[in-house]
């Protein structure tokens, strides 16, 4: 649907051109909900702002639905701007506009539509994201979530087959947050509207994408499915990122490097093996002892997790390890010689 | 001093002079100061039409004008008043040069007012596929109404004081009459009469302004 090629970015400063993106490879599929994230400065921004063009690349192609857009200009530039909608941080809504004025306006910029046909879509849009008794009110009026949700209603009104969030939840608390993302969730299932969501919280990641890339100092550094770069984070950026996100930041790195006298192993259960008691199981049938040193469990989008640091210890640790493994578990060694190669993973690490 | 010898009717008739000046003034003013004012803001720095040369050269232009005390800048542009309009008296000789002094104030009034409206908003209306024109039009003077609205109460306060400069060199209106009795006869109570109709007038203006702003602020 989307396909970013070795597209570069840079702004002239007053030290010369500074790289904002420098040769960002991406693919978005039709339909999915692929996450961008990176620490502030990472380049988020300019790079979701290169999809509608609202920043020209400095090299490199950017395509939407299979067209070449980097060249687009004057009405072609327009007509693909409507097929795209952007929701942004500060939402950004026409403060001399009611709700429904706001909603309107991408409507009313076409010039296709007729009156009685603008003011019926704009009840649909703001039925559809629970606004409907606010449709006279201005923005001021109007709570954080609410005002987003504005902004997702007028980022819908002209269809468009892709949705662009810049930091879409950073300024709402977390349980509108929560409300929003589910919202989005709700839009893309209902619609199939591809959405890509730029974030710079690990949360929102794993709450809402399928997919997800770690932009780090203008380059992606990693990419893959959100349930391997959320559990197996490979990268120091994609690791800063994911720590900060635990409510115990870094403990599951402290202790791996700890000299426990047991194998130190990682343990990552998802899915149905999130919710069954193997791990006594195995430890028993091998006569092997456990201790959790760290763990974290949870859910990424509907896939239950859990995943611990486990210093095990007693007879027959390589045949728990390779129970562990028959069960469906993932098990990572930590420190010492590793009892097996590690396992190759589909995904690219830069 | 007595105001037995107060010619009202001469003050009503200088009342609306000044209305007419005022009034004409204004509104040519907006039209041709409201043009400018998008053109400074469209051409400044990191705006939509970047364009250090263009912003440049008209500021430069509009900077000489406002340099220019309106007292003298009336006498300048005599000549080219009486090539414009016929004459370089009465109400048709001062509104061009009225104009001429307060369309260059007024522009760049407006342009601060354009500057203010949110970044956020202009990229928002430009990413739903508006056009430049459109996102002016549509998105960019509607936002900035109040601040507009404030401009013209302040244009047109400017313009009740330049007004009354005109009227010494032959505009009319209740400066006019204030200088000529006033100061010229020694009628010092005309004058008084005439400057207490000015701060009157001043302040109906400001008020209305202000609840013109006020009724149009949404934020």
């Amino acid at each position: 649907m989307i396909r970013l090629e070795r597209v570069t970015k840079s702004f002239a400063g007053k030290e010369g051109a500074a790289a904002a993106l420098d040769g960002v490879d991406l693919s978005v599929a039709k339909g999915e909900i692929f996450g961008v994230i990176g620490s502030s400065g990472a380049g988020k921004s300019t790079l979701v702002r290169l999809i509608n063009l609202l920043e020209r690349p400095s090299g490199g192609d950017v395509f939407v639905a299979g067209e070449r857009v980097t060249e687009a200009r004057g009405e072609r530039l327009r007509a693909l701007r409507r097929s795209i909608g952007m929701v942004f941080q500060h939402f950004n809504l026409l403060s001399a506009r009611t709700v429904a004025g706001n909603v309107a306006y991408p409507l009313e910029l076409t010039g296709e539509y007729g009156k009685a046909e603008i003011s019926g879509r704009v009840a649909a849009l703001l039925a559809r994201v629970g606004l409907s008794e606010h449709a006279g009110k201005y923005p001021r009026q109007l709570s954080g979530g609410q005002k987003q949700r504005v902004g997702i209603a007028r980022a819908l009104a002209c269809e468009p087959s892709v949705l662009l969030c810049d930091e879409a939840t950073s300024a709402l608390d977390p349980q509108t947050t929560g409300a929003v993302l589910d919202l989005l969730r709700q839009i893309n299932r209902d619609l199939g509207v591809t959405i890509v969501l730029i974030t710079h919280e690990m949360d929102v990641i794993r709450r809402t994408c399928d997919r997800v890339a770690v932009l780090d100092r203008g380059r992606v550094v990693e990419e893959g499915p959100v349930t391997d770069v959320f559990l197996h984070p490979r990268h120091p950026a994609t690791l800063r990122l994911v720590r900060e996100a635990e409510p115990d930041g870094g403990s599951l790195d402290a202790v791996a490097g700890a000299d426990l006298g047991g194998r130190t192993v990682r343990l990552t259960f998802t899915g149905p093996a999130a919710h069954k008691p193997i791990l006594g199981r195995i430890a028993r049938e091998n006569l092997v002892d456990y201790a959790i040193l760290a763990g974290r469990v949870g859910h990424i989008r509907e896939t239950p997790y859990a995943q611990f640091i486990v210093s095990l210890s007693g007879r027959d640790v390589a045949g728990a390890i390779a129970g562990l493994r028959a069960s469906g578990v993932d098990v990572e060694l930590q420190g010492g010689a590793p009892l097996a190669p590690p396992e190759e993973r589909p995904r690219h690490v830069v | 001093m007595s105001f037995e010898n107060i010619y009202w009717g001469d003050i009503g008739a200088a009342l609306g002079q000044t209305l007419a000046m005022v009034g004409g003034a204004l509104l040519l003013t907006v039209i041709v100061g409201l043009p400018l004012g998008i053109l400074l803001f469209l051409t400044g720095r990191q705006q939509l039409f970047q364009a250090p040369v263009a912003y440049g050269g008209l500021s430069f232009v509009l900077n000489i004008i406002r340099s220019v005390p309106f007292i003298i800048l009336l006498i300048v542009l005599m000549p080219v008043t009486v090539i414009v309009t016929g004459t370089s008296l009465g109400i048709r000789g001062v509104i061009f040069p009225l104009v001429v002094g307060t369309a260059p104030f007024f522009a760049r009034l407006v342009e601060t007012a354009l500057r203010e409206v949110d970044r956020g908003v202009i990229e928002a209306s430009l990413a739903m596929g508006a056009s430049t024109r459109q996102t002016i039009l549509r998105a960019v003077l509607p936002e900035a109404l109040p601040s507009l609205l404030a401009a013209v109460t302040v244009t047109a306060i400017v313009l009740v004081d330049y007004t009354a400069m005109s009227g010494a060199i032959g505009g009319g209106g209740l400066g006019d009459l204030a200088i000529r009795y006033g100061y010229h006869r020694f009628q010092t109570e005309i004058m008084l009469v005439c400057v207490a109709i000015l701060i009157v007038f001043v302040q109906l203006i400001q008020a209305s302004g202000n609840r013109l702003v006020a009724h149009f602020s949404r934020k």
